[in-house]
């Protein structure tokens, strides 16, 4: 017990840090896919495809991710279907982050202006190709900002998957405070390694915001 | 401003059939009735101007043509499909049918380029070297030929209307459909989009439009349907406009010139 922190220490928390930004990485890549079917569902023809995709976003959003993170990690194995640690914070992770975009990005989808729909139907274009070449394009460009805004979230999100016992950088500071007992200045660090890792991206999603309609390079605005 | 005669493929259609033809169309939105009975035909190479008061219906007439409305009772049929019918096939009436809105609608993600090969490409199959090939002639018409690798915020809105009257001549549609599309410019722009409009005329397109040009109505129009609530009030050629037959058209032509 006891000691100061050394290099080992650091190098310990460092290896957390990248499973943290890893495991963020596994939740938008997971999240992205599982979020834009979510997204299309939301708007499909079907009524019935439309009413159960809804369903999944009401019943993942209003349930906390922690909750989750236990259903997976201790609920899973109890009726038979073992997990680790990684797979259980990847899984709950991809759940949660898919039920957010799969939202931001319906709201995306819709807020392309109704005529743009209409021109597209005017030339004949099927319902897929109107969706891949006229609304999609737009809409990516109208969901580049709160997507990445919800990067910060997935980053402090991945803190949760410490307590399914997946050693990412909140979890190793743990096992390092155990060891050292010096919680201020260990949990600073943590705080300060978080807050590197988010702060950059919040200060891209605000300038990626300022940035509106359709401004091409050669068009910036001063 | 070059003039490309307009192919019509008369084969598909007897020659003396109306290529548009709309009969006791009724059409509600809700308590709101829009269309009340409305009856009108446009022959090959006409154009017929719809006009009226905002609200009158004259613009719902024009969307039902082209089925962005579906209409609740009566019978519309368009270059031989059966609008009203609801097995239409509304991919093959809208190859056949062009629209151009008052918003443009150009997409703002591709270059005009771009916009005018989409559909020919994608919907009809065309090569896309063959697709290029046409849209130059088509910018051509519409004489913007040195604008294909701009994007639409880099046109004034008279260019965005005229390349969007491009993107639908690219279709080779049978008819074309005109939804108040100068309504959004400014006299000088409205003149340029209505040159173009009236050279597709000269070269004998069927068109159907609705405007508040009433000038320009009188010059190119070989019929005149003027809708009052929901219903066609008066229809004749276009000295209508110069001598009503009704005190309503009379009092709209008066406040409308």
């Amino acid at each position: 017990m006891g000691g100061s922190i050394n290099v080992n220490h650091l190098m310990f928390l460092a290896q957390g840090a990248l499973w943290t930004v890893g495991l963020s990485l596994i939740a938008l890549i997971g999240g992205g896919i599982a979020g834009f079917i979510i997204a299309l569902c939301r708007i499909a023809p079907n009524r019935a495809v439309r009413v159960v995709s809804a369903g999944y976003i009401q019943l993942i959003q209003g349930t906390p991710l922690l909750v989750i993170m236990f259903l997976t990690y201790f609920g899973l194995p109890a009726i038979g279907i073992p997990i680790s640690p990684l797979a259980a914070a990847s899984a709950s992770l991809t759940v949660y982050v898919s039920a957010y975009l799969g939202e931001i990005w319906r709201g995306c989808i819709e807020s392309v202006p109704r005529p743009q729909w209409e021109a597209a139907e005017g030339l004949a274009l099927s319902r897929t190709q109107r969706m891949s070449k006229v609304i999609l394009p737009q809409a990516v460009r109208i969901a580049t900002p709160p997507t990445v805004g919800f990067m910060v979230q997935i980053i402090k999100n991945t803190s949760l998957a410490s307590v399914v016992g997946f050693v990412e950088l909140a979890r190793s500071g743990q096992i390092i405070n155990n060891s050292l007992f010096e919680p201020f200045l260990i949990y600073a660090i943590i705080a300060a390694v978080y807050f590197a890792l988010c702060y950059p991206i919040s200060r891209l999603s605000r300038r990626l915001e300022q940035r509106t309609g359709f401004v091409r390079p050669q068009l910036v605005e001063a | 401003m070059q003039v490309i005669p307009v192919v019509q493929d008369a084969s598909a259609m007897k020659l003396d059939a109306p290529v548009v033809s709309l009969k006791n169309v009724h059409k509600s939105f809700g308590s709101l009735k829009v269309l009340n009975g409305v009856s009108f035909e446009v022959g090959r190479g006409e154009v017929l101007a719809l006009i009226g008061r905002s609200g009158s219906g004259k613009s719902t007439a024009l969307r039902c043509i082209d089925r962005f409305e579906v209409i609740d009772s009566g019978e519309i049929e368009v270059c031989g499909h059966r609008v009203s019918d609801p097995k239409l096939n509304l991919r093959a009436l809208r190859q056949d049918v062009g629209i151009v809105f008052q918003s443009y609608n150009l997409f703002p993600h591709l270059t005009i380029e771009e916009n005018i090969i989409l559909a020919p490409c994608s919907v009809k199959g065309v090569g896309k070297a063959e697709a290029k090939e046409q849209a130059k002639q088509v910018l051509a018409q519409v004489g913007l030929e040195d604008k294909l690798h701009q994007y639409p915020e880099q046109l004034s809105g008279g260019q965005q209307q005229r390349a969007a009257i491009a993107r639908s001549l690219a279709m080779r549609p049978k008819v074309m459909l005109f939804d108040e599309v100068t309504s959004a410019l400014d006299p000088e722009l409205t003149g340029e989009v209505l040159k173009v409009i009236e050279a597709l005329a000269a070269a004998g397109m069927t068109m159907v439009m609705v405007t508040h040009e009433m000038g320009f109505a009188r010059g190119i129009a070989d019929k005149v349907v003027f809708m009052h609530r929901g219903k066609v009030h008066e229809t004749g050629s276009a000295d209508i406009l110069t001598s009503p037959g009704t005190p309503e058209l009379a009092q709209f032509v008066g406040t409308g010139l």
